[in-house]
């Protein structure tokens, strides 16, 4: 089953150059891009592992491109996706996140139905083997 | 063969004639650094002129190092060295990131790559220009970890060559020991562009643009005694072309400023304000030593 979440997830995959140009974007309204990883995509889990440092202050998505190549050959077989972080504000807020690596085989996620206090029913989403 | 093509309108289009029109009008002096830079913009166009065609044109390998005594505009020329490429399309952006040693080499151990593939990838797209290169190597100390962030810099400036062109800067004599020493790194650079010194009358005209540029000018007996001054300060060591003109001229103000500040009871014009006197000049420390010898 295919996870779904961010932008563009329901659009077949990116290539790199389609990637690449994201990346361009988001440079050109100086956002900060960055790269994380898991293995674990449930949808409640937010945090992801940081790869390498934020990259701040690029000028072309080359340098973001790089990082990706070598976080994709270590980390290959899990969830890649790359968050831009725009801190007009005065803090980062996220502006765009989307999956750029994905396994091969996703085994998705199935709802688990417990009973609890007499009639109510609680629902969790577990991952499947 | 069938197909022409028009150089000329490609030039015109790449509009790679104006930063060399203002690379020859603003830069005095410079012969040698400015035929290199013409025959490079001329092989770069050719080049893609050949690839519009469908010919093979391999992509230059555009790393450069640039060598000359202190203050000959390596720096300078080195900005309008990204613009140059930029307009050819060699490179995607016109930035310039501009580094020494201190950004490169980390202080501790599993510091200094990621603290050199940060730059380069800030870099990426435009030019690293990195200062005073042959810092980059202490043999003195074989730990030290310098050899690491040439190693990195090494690997990118071969495989991201179309994403990134490395200019390295530094004296001619410490430079050459240090390709001495790495000698990956001179295979890998293709152009060695050499800064000769200026000549008197050079600094004089890059005196007159620097003073011109801040609304002064020498009157006529300021200039001959500028004159005189940088003459003997060219035989003094540590003498840095360009930049030591203008810390002179800085001085110069300096003095200016206080003299009109003494005379404050009087009305000023607005000659006394941009005029520099020979007296800012004389009072220099640099005569002081020439009479002393």
């Amino acid at each position: 089953m295919r996870v779904t979440q961010g932008t563009f997830s329901f659009l077949p995959d990116l290539t790199d150059e389609q990637i690449a140009t994201q990346v361009a974007y988001c440079l050109r309204q100086s956002w900060a891009v960055n790269i994380e990883y898991t293995d674990k995509p449930h949808p409640r889990n937010t945090y992801w592992e940081m790869w390498g440092q934020p990259m701040f202050d690029l000028r072309d998505p080359a340098g973001v491109m790089l990082e990706l190549a070598a976080c994709r050959k270590a980390h290959g077989d899990g969830y890649v996706r790359l968050s831009a972080f725009d801190a007009s504000h005065g803090w980062e807020s996220l502006r765009l996140s989307f999956i750029v690596n994905r396994p091969a085989e996703e085994p998705g996620f199935a709802v688990e139905r417990n009973e609890v206090d007499g009639r109510r029913i609680d629902y969790t989403l577990h991952r499947r083997a | 063969m069938s197909e022409t093509v028009d150089l000329q309108k490609a030039y015109a289009q790449s509009r790679v004639g104006e930063v060399l029109d203002q690379l020859e009008t603003e830069l005095i002096g410079l012969k040698p650094v400015k035929a290199r830079v013409a025959e490079l913009a001329a092989l770069l166009l050719v080049d893609r002129v050949r690839r519009d065609l469908g010919l093979v044109s391999a992509l230059p390998t555009l790393h450069m190092v640039f060598t000359g005594n202190p203050g000959t505009g390596k720096t300078t020329v080195a900005m309008r060295m990204a613009e140059i490429l930029r307009r050819l399309g060699c490179i995607r952006s016109n930035h310039l990131i501009a580094v020494t040693r201190d950004d490169l080499v980390g202080q501790y151990i599993g510091h200094t790559a990621p603290k050199t593939k940060e730059i380069l990838k800030k870099a990426m797209g435009g030019v690293l220009f990195i200062d005073e290169a042959y810092y980059l190597h202490r043999p003195e100390n074989e730990r030290d970890y310098g050899q690491e962030a040439i190693e990195i810099l090494l690997q990118v400036m071969e495989n991201k060559r179309d994403d990134l062109v490395v200019i390295l800067a530094g004296y001619a004599g410490r430079m050459e020991t240090f390709f001495a020493s790495n000698p990956g790194f001179r295979s890998r650079i293709a152009h060695h562009i050499e800064f000769p010194d200026y000549a008197i009358d050079e600094l004089m005209a890059i005196a007159s643009v620097l003073l011109a540029a801040q609304d002064y000018r020498f009157s006529d007996a300021a200039e001959s005694a500028f004159r005189r001054y940088v003459e003997a300060r060219m035989r003094q060591p540590y003498f840095a072309n360009a930049r030591s003109v203008r810390n002179a001229l800085d001085r110069a103000r300096l003095r200016h400023a206080v003299r009109l500040f003494a005379e404050r009871g009087r009305t000023l014009t607005m000659d006394d304000l941009v005029t520099i006197g020979p007296e800012e000049i004389l009072a220099s420390r640099v005569f002081a030593a020439v009479a002393a010898a």
